[in-house]
């Protein structure tokens, strides 16, 4: 079973990443996370189902997660590559303007060195890339000692720390 | 200038460790060429023709006597006993090992210095006028918001991974824009309003490299504590919406043309609404405290007319013409502004040795409450000097040979390393300038063409600036070949108002450059009227005549 970094430990993965259906084909049973569009798409038969999860893929709108936030298992947003940096914004906006506070995840292209950063603006778990350690990757978490500026884990700026 | 506390070192010393982490798993082979690539974009190391370069930050080019002799240190020993100054006011090592960079950055870490963000699709170093907090015009210094930016996008976690590079530049002077600053991707323009309350004119969508575009004015007053939250309601619209499929289309410049400034700016806007009062708006007492960093140095209260300097003048004719172009009037009675020009034939604009960063500290500290400032045209300033000091540091300069008295004029090139060294050239641009200074070595003749900005670039991403240069020259590969286009009315915004340059014709072969230029200016002292400019002459007559002249069959 794929590994988890979950509240800053390891832990496995018991949910199954789906990364597309066919045209018509109705999403399978067990804990599993959608396309944010097919779970739209089979919204009536699948929001009593407690087992479902959705991604967002870095070029669809964060508001695509808004009205499901409530329903859903958990969050997850895409990086398809670790480059691209959309999803850093996505995680500020779910967690600041849609007011979300379950598990927020980030999933693809993720790799130690951007875990800081994504900590950072809002995530809470992260699916780090399957042929990397996990347990290697938990001392992202302990880089840096303080930030300069306020984000998702710290709204005030060092700055007002320091004027005390 | 800006001096760090616990904090500042704290996460600057955290950096260096976290790079020597990332560099030993690159060797170790856990971490990819691909993922090591922009880690090390981001801590400014670069790998080169000939080896990684290692752009190390000068913050908006505020350098004090003890980094430069860090620098000079560094220069000889872990490098080739020479440093750069780039175009953007920082500083750049050509031939450090990748396994020296930690160690190196552990250097730099003691005197307050980093590479942090020097390159890479991040928030890069920002810019202001070198003459900041010390000549005329300005409406109030700017170092304090640039150092209140420097930290907030130091490590900004949401635009680490930007669709492209990033560059802010801010201008306070209402008489010249040293730091061209509409050509940025954002810039700030201090302003009053009615009330006499200091805020921001903010243009966004500025740039240069393929498609120079000039920045548009997104809002007319911005007040003063919401700079951060604007910038981050900016940066988030087009983190969100920027290209990131084709990386010639990235830049902020291609969105907001794309949407029109106006809807670019509705959707900042709506951003920011949500944004403004959340704890990044700055307070006033935060800016006072960064304000309190930029005092005055202990000045002494000085007449202004000082009779030894002016008996100077009037005695030695090297003197007065390099005091003509190279010392500019300072705010307080009896100081100056000296600028050392470190171009010379022979030497890559920009290229300064070991020595010779030494013998900058030294002159800093004699002369210059120990600080100076680079530019963007790759000199060095002297900010504080006394009018009675000026003849001792022309002297010194002299034997330093930081004297030639050509700033502004048409040897006073900017360039950027080219071929020579840059892995992303199309053609060399260091020997175009070197051939260009050599042939125009008369300084009688260049002080009669007066203030040219010529700019070289030797590829489309523009470090040369050549769009902005009166006269642009550009590299170009065809079919494996170097070539060179040239463009004409340009300029940054330090002679007249900010303008892209257009291009003469056909380009050409390395060997014709020079003559071309040649052609060009005689055009020009052909055509000018009194004492008129390149630049207005250009204006007034227009390309036509000298596209004409250029391409005209000799008969």
């Amino acid at each position: 079973m794929p590994k988890l970094i979950k509240n800053r430990a390891v832990v496995e993965d018991d949910f199954e990443l789906i990364q597309a259906l066919n045209e018509g084909e109705s999403a399978p049973a067990g804990k599993i996370i959608l396309p944010i569009q097919v779970y739209l798409d089979q919204r009536e038969s699948l929001s009593s189902r407690n087992d479902i999860a959705v991604w967002l893929e870095s070029d669809q709108p964060a508001e695509m997660l808004k009205d499901v936030a409530d329903e859903v298992a958990f969050l997850a947003v895409n990086f398809p590559k670790f480059a691209d940096g959309r999803g850093y914004s996505y995680a500020r906006l779910i967690r600041e303007r849609f007011n979300y506070t379950g598990e927020l995840r980030a999933i693809g292209d993720v790799l130690l060195d951007q875990l800081h950063f994504m900590a950072r603006c809002g995530f809470d778990s992260f699916a780090v890339r399957e042929d990397r350690d996990a347990e290697e990757a938990l001392q992202a978490f302990e880089t840096f000692r303080y930030s300069y500026q306020g984000a998702n884990d710290n709204p005030s700026p060092l700055f007002r720390k320091r004027l005390g | 200038m800006y001096v760090y506390d616990n904090y500042d070192h704290a996460i600057i010393e955290d950096r260096v460790k976290q790079f020597r982490d990332q560099t030993n798993r690159y060797f170790d082979g856990k971490l990819s060429e691909d993922e090591y690539l922009p880690l090390r974009l981001q801590n400014g190391l670069y790998v080169q023709r000939m080896a990684p370069m290692l752009r190390v930050a000068v913050p908006y080019g505020m350098l004090a006597s003890n980094q430069i002799r860090k620098l000079a240190e560094i220069a000889r020993k872990f490098d080739k006993g020479y440093a750069h100054f780039s175009t953007r006011q920082n500083v750049q090592f050509n031939w450090p090992e990748l396994a020296d960079v930690p160690d190196i950055l552990e250097e730099l870490s003691k005197v307050e210095m980093h590479a942090v963000q020097t390159s890479g699709n991040c928030i890069r170093n920002t810019t202001t006028d070198q003459f900041a907090g010390v000549c005329h015009g300005e409406v109030e210094d700017p170092r304090p918001y640039c150092e209140i930016i420097r930290q907030w996008s130091t490590f900004h976690p949401e635009f680490a991974f930007l669709p492209r590079k990033f560059k802010i530049a801010v201008n306070a002077n209402t008489l010249a824009d040293r730091s061209a600053t509409d050509v940025h991707d954002i810039s700030l323009h201090l302003v009053k309003n009615d009330a006499g309350e200091t805020g921001f004119r903010v243009v966004a969508g500025g740039g240069l490299g393929r498609t120079p575009i000039i920045g548009s004015t997104i809002r007319e007053y911005l007040p003063a504590e919401d700079m951060l939250t604007y910038l981050d309601a900016i940066i988030r619209v087009y983190n969100q919406k920027g290209n990131r499929l084709n990386k010639y289309k990235a830049r902020i410049k291609i969105l907001v043309k794309a949407l029109t400034p106006e809807v670019f700016a509705e959707l900042v806007e709506e951003e920011w609404s949500h944004i403004k009062d959340s704890e990044s708006k700055l307070t006033p007492e935060l800016i006072e405290k960064m304000k309190s960093y930029f005092t005055e140095p202990a000045y002494e209260t000085l007449e202004d007319n000082c009779a030894s300097y002016e008996a100077k003048l009037a005695e030695s004719k090297g003197f007065s013409s390099w005091v003509s172009r190279n010392v500019e009037q300072h705010k307080k009675p009896g100081y100056a502004i000296a600028t050392l020009a470190i171009k010379r034939a022979g030497h890559a604009p920009g290229d300064v040795t070991d020595v010779q960063l030494d013998k900058i500290a030294d002159l800093a500290d004699k002369y210059s409450f120990g600080e100076t400032r680079t530019t963007h045209e790759q000199n060095i300033v002297l900010a504080d000097v006394k009018k009675s000091d000026l003849f001792a540091i022309w002297e010194a300069a002299k034997e330093a040979g930081f004297a030639t008295p050509n700033l502004g004029l048409l040897t006073d090139m900017i360039c950027c390393p080219g071929g020579d060294y840059c892995a992303l050239a199309n053609a060399k641009s260091i020997p175009v300038a070197d051939e260009i200074m050599r042939r125009f070595d008369d300084l009688d003749y260049l002080h009669d063409l007066g203030e040219i900005d010529l700019n070289i670039s030797g590829c489309m991403n523009a470090c040369g600036h050549h769009h902005v240069g009166n006269i642009g020259i550009l590299g170009v590969d065809k079919k494996g070949e170097e070539f060179y286009q040239i463009s004409l009315g340009g300029d940054s915004g330090k002679i007249t108002d900010t303008a892209i340059g257009k291009i003469l014709g056909p380009s050409f072969n390395r060997d014709e450059v020079v003559d071309v230029l040649d052609k060009i200016l005689n055009i020009y002292v052909e055509q000018r009227q009194q004492d008129e400019l390149f630049i207005d002459t250009f204006k007034r007559v227009g390309m036509s005549t000298f596209k004409e002249r250029v391409y005209a069959k000799a008969n």
